[in-house]
């Protein structure tokens, strides 16, 4: 890395587009601008599955939404929550109260979207959730004013849980990062598992964020014969997890079985496919699945640090261009009035777009449209840079997320 | 009786060894820290990003030039070491003289700085890279443990560098202008030595440390821009219960506390991430110039 005249002088040009607030000058013409706040992790574990990517898939949604056309300035602002609830909440609470801000995209680390998800109703603006994994989102803590776009714990169970459990894995052991996240994932996979007639014997909560070594874990888990180690961790943890258990030849023999329940494609980058090749994985978006997700991954360009675009960030375009639509169908200044009017809007209309294909948003928040199940290749099967992926089988819409009842959600309580 | 005491014995031998392999990390991050400290006054929070950038160097030098792993532990400290002593000519020299404060913001500046820089480059989610196959021989394999001959070998290198080191500062010549330049720098100029250059090449080994423990951890954890920050806390923790600046006392607290902390592990796992600290409210409040530290 070098730093010369001209990557100072191209930074000091980006630095209005990457962050800081709206101008106050906008402040005039505020009646018909919709404000985007891109909330993620810029910095941490989860930056590159969403970070500054997440805000050019938004940027995107944005030009090709059309709405520019209609007389309606957007603007897109994005911040770090540093995956903690506090400072996402202080974030939140700030964009919307001093900078007017009308929608809250993104917003990983389930912990700071359940927060978020509760200020946001609180303030009847929009929040469209892609990178959380919460199932609660859309179950009891769901509301109004939130969709939950791309994936949630219940699906990854019921995908990559499902697949295990099918292949003979009766018996899981869990190791769980100790948050929100992790515990939802354990409880869904868990439910889910034992549905199957298989049983749970045991799991260990590791510190998130902050751990580093899994081998003591990956050996408990290990110790307690179970067949399959659930991996209800994401990110770094996921990745150093998955790198220890091949380093300690934790499934050798083919007696034990990890399943990885949250990897994103970056993880499996970052592994290498030595590696990561033969992990099961459930996603709904794959940059290489078919031609309209290329011809996506296509018209949004480089990414930071070189990536192809995650789910999550499909997800921050998808659920963005859906909105925009929806605003555009009912007005800026209805849209900007309420947002649980806006959601309503995007709950009556079909949803359509390159990264996800056809769709729906359901009464409970849960956007819905299929499931994917891949397995890592190896490396003699890879064409390419980030030709990762082989797919296994397809969960269709309507069966691949939790049904609307068994949620608990009190907006379909009839 | 008998046959209980071996389950538990199994149960712990495992958590004692994985126990060992964290406390070498802990065990010579902790000793450039205190090198650092002990010489230069300088409370060194770069040291993670130091930690960091070893890994990455062995990374590139194997992806961009194709030199494998033992290339990478010899070259990648050197690379970073002289990386250390520009910064510490540019920059840090000039804080000698001002409150240890102010080094510590200087370097804590620096760390954030090199973390951004990396990240920007290379992302966050980290680069792959392979254990050298050639351990594999070293491998133990139990039939209540697989210990992989890598682990063995991080804490046979870790404990060699570490009594290395203590041989250099304790029984060499210029450990002893070194120790004599910490108490009395402006006598030891006066008997003509360079006392400037010192603190440089002191500086730079600290890093070079840093490095060479980056390089060793690059096979095992995820090599990512964070790496450093994860660790530097606990070993600050470690560093200051062996004592600020105390030599042994950070090497013997490094491996102590890795130990506990794997304990910890099977025990509660939950409070892993804390006992580290919890130990230091309790060292600092019993003996406040830690367990090795001249009070």
């Amino acid at each position: 890395m070098t730093i010369n005249r001209r990557t100072l002088l191209g930074a000091a040009a980006a630095l209005p587009a990457l962050g800081g607030l709206p101008f106050r000058s906008a402040r005039a013409q505020a009646a018909n601008t919709i404000r985007i706040g891109v909330l993620n992790d810029q910095s941490g574990t989860y930056r590159d599955l969403s970070g500054p990517g997440s805000t050019q898939a938004v940027q995107l949604a944005v030009q090709e939404s059309g709405i520019a056309a209609k007389g309606v300035t957007v603007e897109v602002v994005q911040a770090d929550h540093q995956n903690r609830p506090d400072v996402g909440s202080t974030v939140v609470r700030q964009w919307i109260d001093r900078d007017g801000i009308d929608v809250v995209v993104d917003v990983p680390t389930s912990s700071v979207a359940l927060a978020t998800n509760t200020l946001v109703r609180e303030k009847n603006k929009v929040f469209l959730n892609s990178g959380a994994a919460t199932s609660d989102l859309t179950g009891a803590q769901c509301s109004p004013n939130t969709v939950h776009w791309t994936y949630d714990t219940w699906m990854l169970a019921q995908s990559t849980g499902g697949a295990m459990v099918r292949a003979g894995g009766k018996s899981w052991f869990f190791i769980t990062a100790d948050y929100a996240f992790g515990h939802a994932l354990e409880r869904d996979t868990g439910n889910f598992v034992k549905a199957q007639g298989g049983e749970v014997l045991g799991a260990v909560r590791t510190p998130f964020p902050g751990t580093t070594d899994f081998s003591s874990y990956l050996q408990q888990a290990q110790r307690s014969r179970a067949q399959v180690i659930g991996l209800a961790n994401a990110g770094g943890d996921t990745i150093n997890s998955i790198k220890q258990a091949a380093e300690f030849r934790i499934t050798r023999g083919g007696r034990v079985k990890l399943a990885g329940l949250l990897v994103f494609i970056t993880d499996v980058n970052s592994l290498g496919l030595e590696v990561a090749q033969g992990l099961v994985l459930s996603e709904t978006f794959y940059w290489d699945l078919n031609d309209k997700t290329r011809a996506f991954t296509q018209r949004l360009g480089a990414m930071p640090g070189n990536i192809k675009p995650s789910m999550v960030q499909a997800g921050c375009y998808s659920s963005v261009l859906h909105y925009l639509k929806a605003v555009g169908d009912m007005g800026v200044a209805a849209a900007k009035a309420s947002g649980a009017d806006a959601v309503a809007r995007m709950k009556a209309m079909p949803t359509s777009d390159d990264a996800f294909g056809e769709g729906t948003v359901r009464a409970d928040g849960r956007k819905v449209h299929p499931c994917y199940l891949f397995e890592v290749k190896a490396p003699g099967e890879s064409r390419g840079a980030w030709d990762y992926y082989k797919l296994l089988g397809t969960t269709g819409a309507d069966q691949a997320f939790r049904p609307v009842a068994d949620g608990g959600c009190a907006l379909v309580r009839s | 009786m008998i046959e209980n005491l071996l389950f538990e014995l199994e149960m712990a031998a495992p958590q004692v060894i994985l126990g060992l392999v964290n406390g070498a990390f802990y065990a010579l991050l902790s000793l450039g820290l205190a090198i650092i400290f002990g010489m230069l006054n300088v409370i060194n929070f770069a040291h993670g990003a130091q930690f960091m950038m070893g890994a990455f160097v062995a990374w590139m030098l194997l992806a961009w030039a194709g030199i494998p792993y033992w290339g990478a532990l010899v070259l990648a400290p050197l690379l970073v070491g002289v990386f250390g002593m520009a910064v510490e000519r540019t920059m840090i020299a000039r804080l000698y003289k001002l409150d240890h404060l102010y080094g510590l913001l200087l370097t804590f500046g620096l760390a954030l700085i090199i973390e951004g820089v990396f990240r920007n480059g290379f992302g966050s989610s980290g680069l792959p890279y392979a254990p050298p196959p050639e351990f594999g021989a070293l491998d133990l394999d139990f039939d209540f443990l697989f210990l992989p001959g890598y682990r063995v070998w991080v804490v046979i290198a870790s404990a060699a560098m570490c009594l290395l080191t203590w041989l250099v500062i304790e029984k060499t010549k210029i450990g002893a202008y070194l120790r004599a330049a910490t108490e009395r720098p402006e006598l030891v100029q006066a008997f003509g030595i360079n006392v400037p250059r010192m603190m440089t090449l002191t500086y730079g080994a600290g890093v070079a440390l840093a490095a060479f423990a980056g390089v060793l951890a690059a096979p095992i954890y995820s090599v990512n821009p964070a790496m450093g920050a994860n660790f530097i806390i606990t070993v600050f923790a470690v560093v200051v219960i062996g004592g600020m600046g105390s030599i042994m006392g950070s090497v013997v607290t490094g491996f102590a506390l890795g130990l506990i902390e794997g304990m910890t592990r099977v025990i509660y796992p939950e409070a892993s991430a804390t006992v580290v600290f919890v130990i230091m409210a309790i060292v600092l409040l019993t003996r406040p110039a830690g367990l090795f530290g001249r009070g």
